[in-house]
Order: structure tokens, then C-alpha cells, then sequence
């Protein structure tokens, strides 16, 4: 019988262990895994890439993670911290001891989604003739210079959704998707919290993330501080 | 001379957006945009974290954490909304669905560059977030700005000083003192505030300006800040 239900954290987290590459959803708060972060934190596992949207959530809830110097790279469209002050991650990054790409947020999507499609490499105008672009292969399409980006994939996606079910199926709330669908494609183990993974089937028309991206679902409490969205 | 407020320069953005267009808003000045949208207009806000139909913000009983803006505020939905995910989402930017995107500016070129994501601060992290992705997808790009930072230097320029966000993309720009086009020949102003001289203007921006035959008064009602 299906079921990716597991018991604990450590369960679902099984196998994480240095040098592992982890794609985080979360925008302003929604579909961020917080219960797995504090995990990730506890844990002892060290070199870790960490793709994610902003930089801000995981550092503002973890902030060990990067104290301890246990991130060397991170992909992200967002690495600024609020305010006038430098955070410990950009002290690392201008210091030279943690690498930042930085992409542009619809490529940082697109190429997740093309990892998880099968789809090694695509062209796109995004980016072109920018700072962003150097490195990359160039080649004209229809009169306009596109760049062509790799896709990206992961050992791990750490998601929260709404809702789960045995068989994997997930359901968002709100905003709470952002990168959620794209990570569950693209990553080698994909494992998710919610707070309602009850024995009942999410309806076939209700379901955003079909389970057959989904690896594991733990049931448990959203840790989400009420500052999330400013984090 | 009367240079209008941010809230001016929003209220006139506004006036300019067409009835049924699909509109992104950017960071800052930008989302103010919506305050000012003609009662007449039916318009549908997107944000590239998932949603067309953004609402006002949510008021102190409606808050709801799972229903965030791109700024990461709290908002409602209109009728008509829709929620999914970011790849839809910048598939809507980067497949040219979307017909208009504002942003804010540092700096634009006589040629529609735009600069507005770097601005090289030497102990701060880099933050792109999308607007590379909808400088280049969307069908017109506007931006708002200050005619000059404020050092008294000027924005608009011949060519941009920092790193650029999107080439040759920007079609309109809204300061606050006047309103310019950017086209094959460069700088068109459509608009200038009342008691500013059309040299007085050109002092003030970094590349040379063009009038347009009808160039008229850039003036906006009085509105709360």
C-alpha cells in the first residue's frame, strides 16, 4: 500500500547529509517548511547548497546555518537582509567564503520546472546583455539575443503545503505554491509538511502537486513566526 | 514650480492604464499605483508570486498570512482572481502575456536601458527578484522615478552608470517633473509641471531632451501623503 506518511522528523529528513543540495520554497511567509528549517539547523551536516527564493527566510529562522558555516553556496534571486546592517550570510559572500548565484526570479523557476521536465538546458531573452549574463552561451532568436540556462536539480525540496495525502498528493492555501510545484519536480527526494494529512484523499480535481513528486509527508505543527513576511 | 508628490506621480501612472489590462507593480512608488486606478477601469493587478487579481490590502480583520503580495504584504482578492504557481506566473511575464509592468528606476538611458536592481552598496547582498524577468516579458514598461537622485544628479542619461536590469526596454517614465517617452530618437517629453522652463528641464537630465508638438502641463489633484 502507498503511504509517504512518516512519523518524525527524522524520518523525513533521512539521508540529508553534507554536501546535499536543498531547494526551500517560501515567499512572504507562505508554503515555507519552518518545522524542517529548525530541523536542518539541529542537524549536523555541513557544505549544503541551499536553493531558495530569498535567503532571508532561512537565515532569519536558522540563523546556526550560517554561523556555523555550514552553507557554501546558495541560488537565490534574493540575498539582500533588510535594513542598513550586514547579515552574517553577506559578510560571508563579500568576504569570499560563501558563493551567491543570483538569478533572475522567473529563470530561477523555469529552470527548476526544467529539471524537473526533463529538459537539460532552454534559451531566454531574461538577462541578456546584464551582469547576470556573463558566463552564459548566447544565440539569437527571432532578431532578440537570448541566454541559454541550465536546468537545476537538487538532492532535496523542502515544502509546506495545506494539505496531503497518502499517496503524496499536495494542496496549497492561498500563495502558499510560489516555488513548491517546481521543487517537487526537480529534486531527488521531495518532503513536506502539513497540517492535515488525514486519511482522506484530496479530491482529483483539488490536486496542485500530484504525488508522484512527492517522496515523504510529515504531519506537524507550522512553526511560521507572526513576522514571517518581514523576514 | 509645483513637482508632484509620489502619490502624484502614481496618480498620473494610473490614469494611463488602459481598460482590461493585465498590470504587474513593482516595489515601492509603483504598487501606490493602485490607490489611483480610474473608477471607470476594470484592471487586473498580477504578482509574480502567484496571483492576477490582487485586492487592497488586507485590513487589521481580514489579514490572512497565506495571501501575500510580492512585497510580501498582506493582501485581498478581487473578483476574478486567480492563485497558482511561480512558474505559471512568470510564464504569463516571460511569455509576453502580461500588457503592462511598472518599476522603479536609478537610472534610464536615451535608449530605454533601465537600471534598478544593483545598486553596487558595497557591504549589502544583490537582490533581483523578477524584474529582469518582466522588463524583458512584459508588452510595455513604464517606470517611476525621481528626475534626479538627491545629490541633484540627473536619471534620465545617456547611458546608464549602474548595472542594467533589461536593454532598449523601457517605453514611458513618470517623474516628478515631467513625463518622457523613450523612442527611436531618444527622449520625448509629453508632459512638464507648471512653472518649470523646458531649458530648466534639460538642466536637469543628463541627455538630451526632445519636445513633443503637443507637450502639455504634468499636474495631478492634491492627495494625502
Amino acid at each position: 500500500m502507498i503511504d509517504k506518511r512518516v512519523e518524525n522528523l527524522e524520518a523525513a529528513l533521512d539521508g540529508l547529509s553534507d554536501g546535499a543540495s536543498i531547494m526551500i520554497n517560501g515567499f512572504g511567509g507562505t508554503g515555507v517548511p519552518f518545522q524542517f528549517i529548525r530541523a536542518l539547523e539541529r542537524m549536523s551536516a555541513r557544505n549544503l547548497t541551499i536553493i531558495t527564493n530569498s535567503v532571508r527566510f532561512v537565515d532569519g529562522f536558522a540563523p546556526a546555518l550560517f554561523n556555523d558555516k555550514r552553507v557554501a553556496k546558495v541560488v537565490v534571486s534574493a540575498a539582500r537582509s533588510r535594513g542598513p546592517n550586514t547579515s552574517n550570510y553577506e559578510r560571508q559572500w563579500l568576504d569570499g567564503e560563501l558563493e551567491i548565484e543570483m538569478l533572475p526570479q522567473g529563470t530561477f523557476a523555469e529552470r527548476m520546472r526544467a529539471g524537473g521536465a526533463g529538459i537539460p538546458a532552454f534559451f531566454t531573452p531574461t538577462a541578456a546583455r546584464t551582469d547576470l549574463a556573463a558566463g552564459k552561451e548566447e544565440r539569437m532568436f527571432d532578431g532578440r539575443l537570448c541566454i541559454l540556462e541550465e536546468a537545476l536539480t537538487a538532492d532535496f525540496a523542502l515544502i509546506r503545503a495545506a494539505r496531503a495525502d497518502r499517496w503524496g498528493n499536495l494542496r496549497f492555501r492561498g500563495t502558499q505554491a510560489n516555488f513548491g510545484l517546481a521543487m517537487a519536480m526537480a529534486a531527488r527526494c521531495t518532503v513536506v509538511e502539513t497540517g492535515d494529512a488525514s486519511d482522506e484523499p484530496i479530491g482529483p480535481d483539488d490536486v496542485h502537486v500530484p504525488g508522484i513528486f512527492v517522496d515523504r509527508v510529515l504531519e506537524c505543527e507550522d512553526l511560521r513566526p507572526s513576522n514571517a513576511g518581514g523576514m | 514650480m509645483e513637482h508632484l508628490s509620489r502619490n502624484q506621480i502614481a496618480w498620473r501612472a494610473a490614469q494611463d492604464l488602459e481598460e482590461g489590462s493585465y498590470v504587474n507593480l513593482g516595489l515601492g512608488l509603483p504598487v501606490l499605483i493602485a490607490n489611483y486606478k480610474p473608477t471607470d477601469r476594470d484592471l487586473m493587478f498580477h504578482s509574480e508570486n502567484g496571483i492576477v487579481g490582487v485586492g487592497p490590502v488586507a485590513g487589521e480583520n481580514e489579514e490572512d498570512p497565506d495571501y501575500v503580495d510580492a512585497g510580501s504584504q498582506k493582501i485581498t482578492l478581487n473578483s476574478g482572481a486567480a492563485l497558482f504557481d511561480s512558474s505559471m506566473a512568470f510564464a504569463m511575464i516571460r511569455g509576453g502575456h502580461l500588457d503592462v509592468t511598472l518599476l522603479g528606476g536609478f537610472e534610464v538611458s536615451e535608449t530605454g536601458d533601465l537600471a534598478n536592481w544593483d545598486a553596487k552598496m558595497t557591504h549589502k547582498g544583490q537582490l533581483v527578484g523578477g524584474a529582469m524577468d518582466l522588463v524583458t516579458g512584459a508588452k510595455s514598461v513604464r517606470v517611476t522615478m525621481q528626475h534626479t537622485t538627491k545629490k541633484g544628479e540627473p536619471r534620465l542619461v545617456e547611458t546608464c552608470g549602474y548595472p542594467l536590469t533589461g536593454v532598449g526596454t523601457v517605453d514611458r517614465v513618470y517623474t516628478d517633473l515631467a513625463v518622457v517617452d523613450v523612442t527611436a530618437d531618444g527622449f520625448l517629453v509629453r508632459e512638464i509641471v507648471d512653472g518649470l522652463s523646458r531649458d530648466e528641464l534639460q538642466s536637469k537630465s543628463g541627455a538630451k531632451l526632445s519636445f513633443a508638438d503637443d507637450c502639455g502641463v504634468l499636474s495631478a489633484p492634491e492627495l494625502k501623503e
